[in-house]
């Protein structure tokens, strides 16, 4: 680690020496007026820059301000902070920070027998508890005590270090949670220095918050050390990453910006077509300030004009992508057919969110694949790919524009409301050798040219660059005469454009990697296959299993459709298939139907990712927990 | 540069709307003012919907796309915006415009985008085989209103300057030389052109215009708008149009020299009205208590949306000359793993 910027600001290091650990899970939660996202992602980046490996876990509520101190209106952050790899936020906390009763109420449960349990005393009045719905205040009763309780008057204390700012009392009340930081900091070992910078920066306008929120935050760490609350305090040294440079990114951070790479890659101008829907927003907003990469981002009126205006700059030779979360897909159907049919290159970003219908907004699921295989009417094939982790989003995503391009088709990426809001570090990829991503435009005309003239190989039709004197052609959702373009409704013609359209698809398998295999690669007892956003989860109940003795091994679909060539031989290979989704058993349901293999489901549908012990005890045979799972 | 002519503008596709459908008469004229733009063949642009009218970018030799119901100007305003030198027609029906894809109808005249907007108004949905449409008249018979339609219709102007339009103008499919007027104005204006086209459907509801457009008659129920002109009609434009009285908005017709009426009555027209309300007075007449009103209502001047959103990216580009993947990956915080 480097030399304590602690000193810096003149605070005193930690007593005696902290305890080396090599992990470590943390949660805050609080109102969603308490900060507690700001603290949360405060203290990852700080333990990010200090070289912890680290996945992190917001969860929050949909109400934008709920009611004060109500049960739903809690939020959330953990984190988990490590000298080794970790792949997930941690099952449980180590330490749970509630900053009322309701936050108590919700997290409790899940703190580990033993945890540090931090509380804001000061919160703990009759009307919160009743909010709460406790019926005697747990500080007082035992109801606490397989904890480490850390009963503080956060208010209080907070309000004395800010007492001569000038503050209001509710300017004062709002820094509670860098004061909260603080105590975190010297609990851990860590410096102020990033978390003063981003005071500085964000304040930058407000120079008696910023001075606040800095009182707050170092009045929070020297209580920890006045107090000796603490008996012991504690150290996490830097992961043994891959040497190289790191950054903190968000899934839909790294979304964004392996579009924008993508297009610098193909030397055309992004055009992102979307409407505001949670948990994909975000990717809107980040786009938008990169207008000077020539991204251009238009706010529809709705799903169906993003889509649709996405679709008329894919026709005019535009990087196109459109994005949003499944109740806007869906609503994106019959112009993705069109996409289909007309054979434009467009990139459909989905970043799920519990279903059906509204569902549950801010919590994840992995339950639109089917969605994606087939909601469109008629035989409408399109690739799908779906990310594995925050950062992988941007590979992913330049991968979903090289397919797009390469085979002129809609590619469908999943993501979910898991990757698009946690957080890793990444690594990051040298420029240079990033995959490239290539658009081939017809300019001048051919002598027998029709716009769906086709590669042989890939049976990509042609690009036509719209404006070129000589290549006016005219395309439509209606069905195409395979040799001439014209539109036709001969019967054998339409079985033979349904096959090229579903060639092109499979085709692509020649070009995506073969997929493989963690652990027993020549096969064994029991392979756990998995998508999406459960790879963290499934990678580490994979080893602790090994460490175990089972014999178990994990492999990861990043392409959906086309499948990698080596999956039916590769499953094949194994006595057991177990396929943990966070849906009912979609993908298991595409396997057993292409394969005929008995494959199991371990099903979840809780909103929430799984935990490793979840899919530990699932290899240990034990039945699962799922309930809903009817394959 | 060879000259253009109407020729270069027709395709080898055989036109496939019912034999005396209106839609040949306003494909005629389209085609013979594309020539006249000054505009290259490769850089006009027909994008449609679904419906009869819809199939008309296949009968034009320019780039065409035949889009999805409705969501024709969504497309129209992806591919403008990617390519501001293209010239964006937009060619739908009452359905496809005011009905299925009402929504995006309204945000792009309220946007201003810079594309033409043709709506071909039928007053009946065609290729579906004749159900009333949103502009048909209440009380209509047909197939799916057996008992009358219990619908109001839309005025689709008022919808278009409700939205604020920067160009609303009507004209008929069998009045070539007006409609030509008013798709030369369409194409001259700088911001989303709203052009509605009577046209009839022989078929499903031949001879919905007929009250207006009759040889005979129609000096005394058309009513052709010109700028800065009295609002005068009649085959020796003795009628005109007054506003009723010291208070009231409503228009009314008029006869000089009845009641004392002189020319200095009649109210003069101004198609570049900001507050919209001369318009929209107008767009609200119709047989048969006044004449129909023809050519251009408005006419002013917005802002584009195409040219806003490409000067923000220029802008930004200005200001970011050495934007580089290699800088954006590397900004903000960072950390060295040795
Ligand atoms: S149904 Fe009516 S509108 Fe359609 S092509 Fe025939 S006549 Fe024209």
């Amino acid at each position: 680690m480097t030399a304590s910027p602690t000193q810096m600001v003149n605070l005193p290091r930690p007593k005696g020496r902290p305890v080396d650990l090599e992990s470590a899970v943390i949660r805050f939660s609080g109102d969603s007026g308490d900060g507690m996202q700001l603290t949360g992602s405060q203290f990852t980046n700080t333990a990010a820059l200090a070289g912890n490996d680290l996945v992190t876990f917001p969860d929050f509520p949909a109400e934008i301000r709920a009611p004060a101190g109500t049960l739903f209106g809690v939020s959330g952050f953990q984190l988990n902070f490590a000298a080794k790899s970790i792949y997930t936020p941690g099952d449980a906390p180590d330490v749970l920070v509630a900053m009322n009763p309701a936050a108590l109420k919700v997290n409790l449960s899940d703190l580990k027998t033993g945890g540090i349990l931090i509380i804001n005393q000061d919160a703990f009045t009759p009307a919160n508890l009743d909010k709460a719905g406790f019926t005697s205040n747990p500080l007082e009763d035992d109801s606490l005590n397989a904890y480490r309780l850390f009963a503080i008057d956060i208010g209080t204390q907070t309000e004395r270090a800010l007492a001569e700012t000038g503050l209001s009392f509710k300017e004062v009340g709002r820094a509670k949670n860098f004061w909260t930081l603080g105590l975190l900091y010297y609990l851990y070992d860590r410096p102020l220095e990033y978390t003063l910078r981003f005071i500085e920066q964000k304040f930058k306008s407000k120079e008696t918050i910023a001075e606040g929120n800095r009182l707050a935050l170092k009045a929070g760490y020297l209580y920890g050390d006045v107090s000796e609350i603490f008996q012991e305090t504690y150290e996490i040294n830097s992961a043994q990453l891959e040497p190289g440079l790191y950054r903190n990114i968000t899934g839909n951070q790294a979304t964004a910006w392996g579009a924008i790479a993508a297009g610098q890659q193909a030397g055309l101008p992004l055009f992102y077509g979307s409407y505001p829907i949670t948990p994909a927003s975000d990717v809107l907003h980040e786009l938008s300030r990169h207008k000077h990469f020539g991204v251009k981002t238009v706010q529809a009126e709705d799903e169906i004009a993003a889509v649709a205006a996405t679709i008329g700059a894919a026709w005019t030779g535009q990087l196109a992508m459109t994005g949003s979360s499944g109740p806007g897909i869906a609503l994106k159907g019959e112009a993705i057919g069109l996409a289909v049919a007309a054979e434009l290159p467009l990139v459909v970003l989905n970043v799920q969110r519990a279903g059906p219908s509204t569902g549950m907004p801010t919590k994840t699921e992995q339950a639109d694949l089917l969605q994606a295989m087939f909601g469109r009417n008629g035989e409408s094939p399109v690739a799908i790919v779906a990310p594995q982790s925050p950062a992988d989003c941007f590979e992913m995503m330049i991968e979903a524009f090289r397919l797009a391009l390469g085979y002129m088709v809609p590619v469908i990426v999943l993501s979910d409301g898991y990757l698009a809001n946690g957080s890793e570090p990444w690594k990051i990829p040298d420029v240079a050798a990033l995959p490239k991503v290539k658009a081939t435009f017809q300019t001048t005309p051919s002598d027998d040219f029709h716009p769906f003239q086709r590669d042989e190989d890939t049976l990509a039709r042609v690009w036509p660059k719209i404006g070129s004197p000589g290549l006016e052609h005219r395309i439509g959702g209606l069905e195409r005469s395979y040799e001439t373009g014209h539109i036709s409704y001969d019967p054998d013609n339409h079985q033979r454009m349904t096959e090229v359209r579903a060639k092109k698809i499979e085709g692509m398998a020649r070009t995506i990697p073969d997929l493989k295999v963690y652990g027993s690669e020549q096969g064994g007892d029991i392979l756990l296959l998995g998508w999406g956003s459960t790879f963290g989860a499934m990678r580490q109940a994979t080893q602790i299993g090994r460490e175990q003795g089972l014999d178990v091994s994990h492999a990861h679909l990043r392409y959906l459709n086309p499948f990698p060539r080596n999956l039916s031989e590769l499953l094949h290979r194994f006595k057991r298939v177990i396929v943990p989704e966070m849906n009912t058993g979609q993908l298991l349901m595409l396997l057993r139907s292409r394969y005929l293999i008995p494959a199991e489901g371990l099903n979840k549908i809780e909103g929430k990712p799984f935990r490793v012990s979840e899919i530990l005890s699932a290899i240990h045979g034990e039945k699962n927990k799922s309930r809903g799972q009817p394959w | 540069m060879v000259a253009v002519t109407k020729k270069d503008f027709q395709t080898d596709q055989e036109v496939r709307w019912c034999p005396g459908c209106g839609d040949y008469a306003i494909l005629a004229s389209v085609q013979r003012v594309m020539p006249t733009l000054g505009i290259p063949k490769e850089k006009i642009i027909f994008i449609s919907g679904i419906g009869c009218s819809s199939r008309f970018p296949y009968y034009m030799n320019t780039y065409g796309f035949h889009t999805i119901h409705g969501r024709a100007p969504a497309i129209a305003t992806g591919v403008k915006v990617s390519n501001p030198e293209l010239s964006v027609w937009v060619i739908t029906g009452d359905g496809d415009a005011l009905s299925i894809g009402g929504n995006h109808l309204i945000h792009a005249l309220r946007r201003n985008i810079n594309i033409k907007i043709l709506m071909f108004n039928n007053r009946i949905y065609g290729l579906t085989k004749g159900q009333y449409s949103p502009t048909s008249e209440p009380g209509k018979k047909t197939k799916s209103t057996p008992m009358g339609s219990i619908d109001q219709p839309f005025t689709p102007l008022s919808v278009a300057l409700g939205a604020n339009a920067s160009f609303v103008a009507r004209s008929v499919d069998r009045e070539a030389k007006h409609l030509e007027m008013v798709l030369k104005r369409a194409a001259e204006h700088k911001g989303t052109a709203f052009v509605e086209i009577f046209q009839n459907c022989n078929v499903f509801n031949d001879g919905a215009f007929l009250h207006f457009t009759t040889k005979g008659t129609k000096a005394d129920t058309q009513l052709h708008i010109q700028h800065g002109k009295p609002l005068l009609f009649g085959a020796d434009k003795q009628r005109g149009i007054r506003l009723g009285g010291l208070h009231s908005l409503t228009p009314e017709v008029v006869t000089l020299g009845e009641n004392g009426v002189t020319e200095r009555d009649i109210l003069v027209y101004d198609e570049t009205d900001t507050s919209g309300t001369l318009p929209f007075l107008l767009s609200k007449l119709e047989p048969p208590v006044a004449p129909i009103p023809l050519g251009v209502f408005r006419a002013i001047e917005r802002p584009t949306y195409d040219e806003g959103v490409n000067a923000q990216v220029a802008d930004a580009q200005n200001k970011s000359p050495d934007a580089s993947i290699e800088k954006l990956l590397k900004g903000g915080d960072t950390w060295v793993v040795s």
